[in-house]
């Protein structure tokens, strides 16, 4: 075993790099900044591209026209900047253009506290487009996770064609950790795929049962239409109900029904407990602490950590929840997640557990709850 | 090929509208310039120029209000062989300012066309950044307020290669378009025409007029020689050429053997300057150079040289899980700054802890074990407190060793340091633990 030492931050550049990412544009702001720093040590010597934009918008624009031309296209921000992207973010969801979003969430509301980590944002994330379509939200629990899940967000984004959010927080982000850099287990890489050159482009055109358009490249032999605006198939705008419809249904659907396909989550269970505590992202490491805490004693709790927040895996936490008479959720919010698990389990007793002070909820706390409800 | 227009999306705009006809003259400029379909990507803001994308049958890309600079920028930069051209009205121009501004800094090769015609057609004529004060718009009194802005004053000021003022009606434009795309660099354009569903309902404006109104504008003076430079994309190809690729991150063997098993966790306070980050990365270094998982967190203020300075390290010989501190064996104290951090949890420390503190230093009342290091006396700079500390723990064998700590320096400096760094770190030691 030899153990490598670096930061959650650079870890997600080098995620990126494995998983062929060569556009990078970001705009400074802690926690976030050492990924923007890592990406422009690593892309441009090996040809690829990385800016720094005059703001927010202007960052995840220069992506989404990269992207369009066929680059792998990653910006890394915090909740003020996540703000600024949500009309972009929106275009990305409506026009299909494939790109990673690493939000390395610090304390907020507004401008908050920069070097204090928090779990804010996982609503808005999920909520901040207009039109309330769904994404992909991946939750990194430590550096492991910062590597392998970039990894898997490129190649969502590649095989869903949408924005892939990496929900981060400061207390994994800017915490140097050791990696064993040889013993993970990466996903073979995937690109998104390209467009058949016998038959007529349609751009947002799906062939069969495939809810994903296939893609060509703006600048290549054949024409491209990308457009922000209610469109067809083939890339105009369109005011045509039944087109709309369609397109909205799939825009909906092709997340939704993908879910099980990226259900990313890991468990530690504990034979005769009669508790599931629920966790995610930094929270869910005092979560493992807790529930080994109390392996040996009386009353005992298993842990589920989800990895992949939304689109919500439903199917995974009815199954796991199953068994167990109450849940414990802890996350570093006032209440956030905890609702997704309430309209998923209505027949469970959910005790929870929020903070949200700039400090990490600790084991004892969350054993508390286990312990006392 | 003799028009790049699209058969399937003839144009329509409102009677009389200027766009149209700076539409077929863009047209017109891209046939003469022998530029096929595919070379060209037509890149259209919010408004009525964003209708520009779909009229024309090249690459098209339509995004979000003010944005357009941002996409074109994406793409030339992924795609530099293309032809960019953008289109935005005087709306997007204000919405859009910042990216303006900064694509003139750049002088990235794209080609900005403003359609300007004094006023937001598309929402029912409200004022824009060029609206004259005495205009009459959709937006009140409010456009008596602002003055309008020259934009191509501004673009010279910001460093644009190539600027221009046209009238929709010139005879010129054609010409004037083609010199524009051509240009090596990022050229903007600014069109002056008329908008007959809105702004000429109620001001007077005629192709005479807007010619009269641009022959009395500022001359621009010699811009040009002064923002003369390369291109952006090239330069950018041309600076990354010259930059050698980052090695692969260090993998570290264990080579050590650690004094003690289980997990330790030592907290450093110190203040700016006195390179605590530094001394807790070195401590997770020694670490990994025994096999052991480490983590590390810190604390510190914006300001650099100034403030507190925590660093919170945890080694331990199995996967980390919380990275909290909650019980430091060890405790490093050698400024007030960081110590106030943490007054807390020193009170809390219990008699097997060990605090290794700088002499002059109050600390809180604690029941831990105070080793008290006078690293004024040997001469020791502050800068160096808190590695020779860990030089003072690794004596004693208590979380780390000398033969991790050397390996820990080998792994962090180069050469020449890492001897400098030794021969101090070796003569400090002996001298405090005589």
């Amino acid at each position: 075993m030899a153990l490598t030492l670096m930061e959650g931050n650079e870890a997600i550049g080098w995620g990126a790099v494995a998983a062929g990412c060569n556009f990078f544009a970001g705009y400074p702001i802690t926690p976030a900044t050492t990924i923007y720093n890592t990406m422009l040590k690593l892309l441009p010597p090996q040809g690829g591209v990385c800016l720094q934009g005059e703001d927010e918008i202007a960052s995840i624009g220069f992506c989404l026209g990269a992207a369009m031309s066929g680059m792998k296209t990653m910006t890394a921000t915090s909740g003020p900047g996540i703000s600024l992207y949500s009309e972009q973010i929106s275009f990305a969801i409506g026009s299909e253009i494939p790109i990673v979003i690493v939000d390395v969430q610090r304390l907020g509301p507004s401008t908050g506290s920069a070097t204090k980590g928090a779990d804010g944002d996982i609503q808005f994330l999920q909520w901040g487009n207009s039109g309330g379509f769904p994404v992909i939200v991946l939750a990194p629990v430590d550096i492991r996770d910062c590597f392998v899940l970039t990894v898997h967000a490129f190649n969502l984004a590649e095989q869903y064609r949408c924005p892939v959010f990496l929900a981060a927080n400061k207390e994994v982000s800017m915490t140097r950790e050791t990696i064993d850099l040889d013993r993970l287990n990466l996903p073979p890489v995937m690109d998104r795929k390209t467009a058949d050159a016998a038959q007529p482009f349609m751009p947002f055109g799906v062939k069969n049962d495939s809810l994903v358009p296939d893609f060509l490249p703006i600048g290549g032999g054949r024409l491209v239409r990308q457009t922000s605006s209610t469109h067809g198939p083939d890339g105009y705008i369109t005011t045509d109900p039944g087109q709309i419809a369609d397109m909205q249904k799939r825009l909906d659907d092709k997340l939704k029904k993908s879910v099980p396909a990226f259900t990313y989550y890991d468990e530690y269970l504990v034979p005769d407990a009669d508790t599931l505590v629920i966790a995610y992202g930094v929270t869910a490491r005092a979560a493992m602490t807790a529930v080994k805490n109390l392996q040996s004693g009386t009353p005992k709790a298993s842990l589920l950590i989800l990895k992949t927040l939304w689109p919500v895996p439903e199917q995974l936490i009815r199954e796991k929840a199953a068994a167990y008479k109450r849940v414990v959720m802890a996350e570093m919010n006032l209440g956030q997640y905890v609702r997704e698990i309430q309209r998923l389990l209505p027949d469970k007793k959910i005790d929870f557990l929020g903070q949200m002070n700039g400090e990490l909820i600790k084991p004892g706390q969350i054993q508390e709850v286990i312990i006392h409800g | 090929m003799d028009s790049l227009l699209n058969g399937s999306r003839p144009p329509v705009f409102c009677p009389g509208c200027s766009h149209d006809q700076v539409l077929h003259a863009l047209d017109q400029a891209l046939v003469a310039m022998g530029l096929s379909a595919e070379e060209v990507v037509m890149v259209s803001d919010i408004g009525c120029s964003g209708l520009f994308d779909t009229f024309f049958n090249t690459h098209a890309f339509h995004g979000l209000h003010g944005r357009a600079l941002t996409y074109a920028t994406g793409i030339k930069m992924a795609r530099p062989d293309l032809k960019v051209i953008v289109t935005m009205g005087d709306g997007g121009l204000g919405i859009g300012g910042a990216h303006v501004l900064s694509t003139c800094r750049k002088n990235i090769d794209l080609t900005l066309l403003v359609l300007n015609n004094f006023n937001y057609g598309m929402t029912g004529g409200q004022c824009s950044s060029t609206t004259p004060q005495d205009a009459q718009v959709g937006s009140g009194f409010l456009n008596r307020l602002e003055k309008p802005m020259d934009i191509c004053q501004v673009a010279a000021a910001a460093g644009a290669g190539y600027v221009s003022r046209l009238s929709t009606y010139d005879k010129g434009i054609v010409e004037g378009l083609k010199e524009a795309i051509a240009f090596d660099g990022f050229s903007l354009l600014d069109i002056w025409g008329l908008c007959p569903g809105r702004y000429t309902r109620r001001n007077k404006l005629t192709p005479r007029s807007i010619e009269a109104d641009l022959a009395i504008l500022p001359d621009l003076g010699d811009y040009r020689t002064r923002n003369a430079r390369e291109e952006y994309g090239r330069a950018y190809r041309q600076e990354a050429a010259r930059l050698q690729p980052v090695s692969k991150p260090a993998r570290i063997e264990a080579t050590c053997t650690p004094p003690q098993a289980g997990r330790s966790e030592v907290v450093v306070l110190g203040s700016a300057g006195q390179r605590i980050i530094t001394a807790g990365e070195l401590l997770c270094l020694a670490g990994a150079s025994a096999g052991c998982h480490t983590a590390q967190k810190s604390d510190y203020p914006i300001t650099v040289m100034r403030g507190h300075s925590v660093t919170e390290i945890i080694l331990s010989d199995v996967e980390i899980e919380y990275t909290g501190i909650e019980n430091p064996s060890v405790v490093i104290a050698l400024a007030p700054e960081g110590v106030s951090r943490r007054k807390k949890m020193i009170a809390a420390l219990p008699p097997e802890a060990w605090v290794i503190k700088a002499s002059g230093i109050d600390l809180p009342p604690s029941a831990a074990t105070i080793i008290e290091v006078d690293f004024k006396a040997e001469k020791i700079k502050s800068q160096d407190w808190a590695l020779v500390s860990l030089a003072v723990l690794a004596k004693q064998n208590r979380v780390l060793n000398m033969d991790m700590l050397k390996a820990a320096l080998q792994l962090r400096f180069r050469k020449a340091e890492y001897e400098t760094a030794l021969a101090m770190v070796e003569k400090a030691v002996e001298s405090l633990c005589r």
